[in-house]
């Protein structure tokens, strides 16, 4: 079987800086994959090259078997890959239920399907009872899952989630943990880049930990716990 | 000073402050999308008043007639602006994006003068000509039509953005483009629709003006500084804010004339941007700055 997701000896260079160098791995349909590594290993970038905003400057990425390295995110979106940011960046100045909107009108014309469409997305992810809402006026937490409603919103195959569980209290990263369930019981594969460790951990099938731009290990969440060269990345040498 | 006196001045403000939020919606749209300001927007409401008077010299066809089709070209007009010029600056710094598109008026008010010589032009005795008396207060029909026909375009503009599939991806784009893109809304081709709209509606406020204003190649000067004032005061990329600022200018302009003398009339509205930059730089309904 295809993997969903192939990163074939991935490069990426800013002038001389390497940012991504030779990175490999798969994942597979429904499954969770956790990214991990200190500040600056290169996590954003790798998720940047999925994404299609930036260009590799090596290696190839396959989704659902097609070479899409080079796509721009609108094209990568059509396809099925949906991303979330570190930062929040949802349309400040629109209803809770307008942003939803825009990521269901992609794929639906009519403009009352997408609405009904959005509302289950937000229902979804919790956030039923604040449609009419300037997205603005929500809470950080409230914030970071209408992003991922917006997200879930265009009806990917694949989700990118970018430091979802930073800076929310211990109840509120369980809540987070919740989710990410949900959404891969509904049949979309998560590739997560987190720091919090005990928000990853428990739901990962599969953890790849950078380090410098490189992948130094992979495997299940219980190996990378016990690797070398992950403890001496994470605690020096 | 009687009480139909000022009402028919205030009146009077209002029909014209309709134009001046057309113009100025189509200005506010391209900001707010792409965050480049349009000097020669004046001169793509020059070009919709040259189609109208051309059409109707040529062919004895009225403006309102031919307004689709000015509509069209108009469009058209800015599509390739943006394909030609603004999509070349979109992420070059200010100043190079001001120098283009303040060339672009030079170059569009020379277009006209050597295609159309500096004169003045009017279309006469079009279909909207004649007046209205209402309980003791005069109107042209131009300026009624006029008014009405801005009052349709700036709704249907209001009604594309807020209730349609494409206008949200606009809208969406205007508040972040990369999330946007994320939602799979390919940025250009929003900032290409965005530059077409804003020429379209400069365009048919052209056409509507046509019928009782003067035709020459620098007519855009006496409309782009009053529609930047409209769209400070509204909120830079709001369109419903823009119409009520232009009915606002547009009262503020004619009243203050009368009051004051007719002279004063630019001097009244630019002291009112100048308050409005002071008291509220975000504008009536614009969106504070993050």
């Amino acid at each position: 079987m295809n993997p969903l997701l192939e990163v074939d000896n991935l490069g990426k260079r800013f002038g001389g800086l390497v940012a991504n160098e030779g990175i490999s791995f798969r994942l597979d349909d429904s499954q969770i994959v956790g990214l991990i590594g200190p500040n600056g290993a290169g996590k954003t970038t790798l998720f940047n090259c999925i994404a299609g905003f930036y260009p590799p400057s090596e290696g190839s990425i396959r989704f659902r078997g097609n070479a899409v390295a080079g796509l721009t995110p609108p094209e990568m979106a059509r396809l099925g890959v949906a991303r979330t940011f570190q930062i929040v960046r949802i349309f400040a100045s629109m209803t809770v239920l307008e942003n939803a909107m825009v990521g269901t009108m992609l794929r639906n014309k009519r403009v009352p399907v997408a609405r009904q469409r959005a509302r289950d997305a937000l229902e979804f992810c919790g956030l039923g009872g604040r449609l009419d809402l300037p997205a603005v006026n929500l809470t950080v937490a409230e914030q970071r899952r209408l992003e991922v409603a917006r997200a879930l919103a265009t009806e990917p195959k694949l989700l990118l989630l970018d430091e979802t569980m930073a800076g929310l209290t211990p109840s509120e990263v369980q809540e987070a943990v919740r989710l990410v369930k949900a959404i891969q019981a509904r049949g979309i594969a998560c590739l997560i880049v987190e720091h919090v460790m005990e928000g990853i951990m428990p739901i990962a099938d599969h953890m790849v930990v950078l380090d410098y731009g490189r992948k130094i290990a992979e495997g299940t969440p219980a190996e990378i716990s016990r690797n070398p060269a992950v403890l001496a990345a994470y605690l020096g040498e | 000073m009687s009480g139909e006196i000022l009402l028919q001045t205030i009146l009077s403000g209002v029909l014209i402050g309709l134009i001046y939020a057309l113009v100025a919606v189509g200005l506010t749209m391209i900001y707010g999308v792409m965050d480049i300001v349009n000097f020669a927007h004046g001169e793509f409401l020059m070009f919709g008043m040259y189609s109208s008077f051309w059409l109707f010299a040529l062919f004895g066809l009225d403006p309102l007639v031919t307004l689709p089709l000015t509509v069209l070209m108009l469009f058209a007009l800015g599509l390739a602006v943006y394909q030609v010029v603004i999509k070349r600056i979109t992420n070059a710094p200010m100043l190079s994006q001001i120098f283009a598109t303040f060339g672009l008026m030079i170059l569009f008010r020379g277009i006209a003068q050597f295609l159309w010589k500096p004169d003045f032009r009017t279309v006469e005795n079009s279909l909207s000509s004649g007046k209205v008396i209402f309980s003791g207060l005069h109107f042209g029909l131009p300026q009624i039509i006029a008014a009405l026909g801005a009052v349709l375009a700036t709704g249907a503009t209001w009604w594309f953005i807020n209730r349609t599939r494409l206008g949200a991806a606009l809208e969406a784009t205007a508040q972040d483009k990369e999330a946007a893109q994320l939602m799979g809304i390919p940025s250009q081709r929003m900032f290409a629709l965005a530059w077409g709209i804003g020429a379209a509606c400069a365009g048919v406020a052209g056409v509507l003006l046509s019928t009782f204003f003067p035709i020459f190649p620098e007519v855009g000067a006496n409309f782009i500084l009053i529609a930047f004032v409209v769209v400070a005061l509204g909120g830079f990329g709001s369109v419903s804010g823009a119409f009520w600022a232009g009915i606002i200018v547009g009262v503020v302009e004619v009243l203050g004339g009368f009051l004051l003398g007719p002279e004063y009339k630019l001097a009244i509205v630019l002291a009112l941007f100048l308050a409005v930059i002071l008291v509220r730089p975000q504008g009536l309904m614009g969106r504070a700055q993050t």
